[in-house]
């Protein structure tokens, strides 16, 4: 009975873990630049991994299979944080800058930071859309 | 059940050679490496769950330890373009 159980539970969560971790590779193909990439993978690191190793552990029962996934499980919980954090900060080092939703017309994010640029449009004239538009006008967004 | 998360998982490794393989920065190849690396070892866990050979789980204790090293270590060569460079507190190059 309580193996039934076990089986059961242990299906579930793999089948859980399976499609969280489809979904976060989907994420990583699709997702429109780096730093929303690396948010897709971080599904798929913790919620899909954690799901995974969960259902096989459920099925394992209590040995030394389920003490060794826990210790992967664990590995992996505390190393791909690190692995994403010193991703983002060599992106953003290396001059990557966030693609952001006001400046996808003008194409890959370079240009002034976005907070400036909000301040630059409060301060135009014309009052908000002059600045983009000469930025475009000019072909000035790369 | 474990063959059908087997196959996710593969499916999930066929999009991430899919971002590592188009880019566009080193960045996404490393993202993508990172991921293929977490992938092999749930894989090599489900392969030894479906062969009944729990062997797989120390190579899959090992692949999860030289994940991390693999990833910083490229990402270490691609900022100093030199691995036994030190870096100041900051991890700024100057």
């Amino acid at each position: 009975m309580i193996e039934t159980a076990a089986t059961v539970v242990g299906w579930a969560l793999l089948g859980a873990g399976a499609a969280f971790y489809l979904i976060g590779a989907i994420g990583l193909v699709r997702m429109p630049d780096l730093f929303t990439r690396m948010h897709a993978g971080g599904i798929s690191d913790t919620a899909g991994a954690g799901l995974l190793i969960a259902g096989m552990m459920a099925t394992a029962g209590l040995s030394l299979v389920t003490a060794k996934l826990a210790i992967i499980l664990a590995i992996i919980l505390f190393t791909s944080p690190i692995a994403t954090h010193a991703l983002a900060q060599a992106a953003l080092h290396a001059g990557l800058k966030p693609a952001l939703k006001s400046r996808r017309v003008l194409g890959p994010a370079t240009g002034p930071h976005p907070f400036e640029e909000k301040a630059a449009k409060a301060a135009a004239p014309m009052g908000g859309r002059g600045a983009a538009t000469r930025r475009r006008l000019k072909g000035a967004g790369r | 059940m474990f063959e059908a998360a087997a196959l996710a998982v593969l499916a999930a490794l066929a999009f991430a050679v899919y971002r590592a393989l188009a880019g566009p920065s080193v960045f996404d190849r490393v993202l993508a490496g990172n991921f293929i690396g977490t992938g092999a070892i749930l894989l090599l866990a489900l392969v030894g769950f479906i062969t009944d050979r729990p062997e797989f789980l120390d190579i899959g204790i090992l692949y999860a330890l030289l994940n991390i090293i693999g990833t910083l270590a490229v990402l270490k060569f691609w900022r100093y373009g030199d691995l036994s460079h030190a870096g100041d507190e900051e991890g700024r190059s100057r």
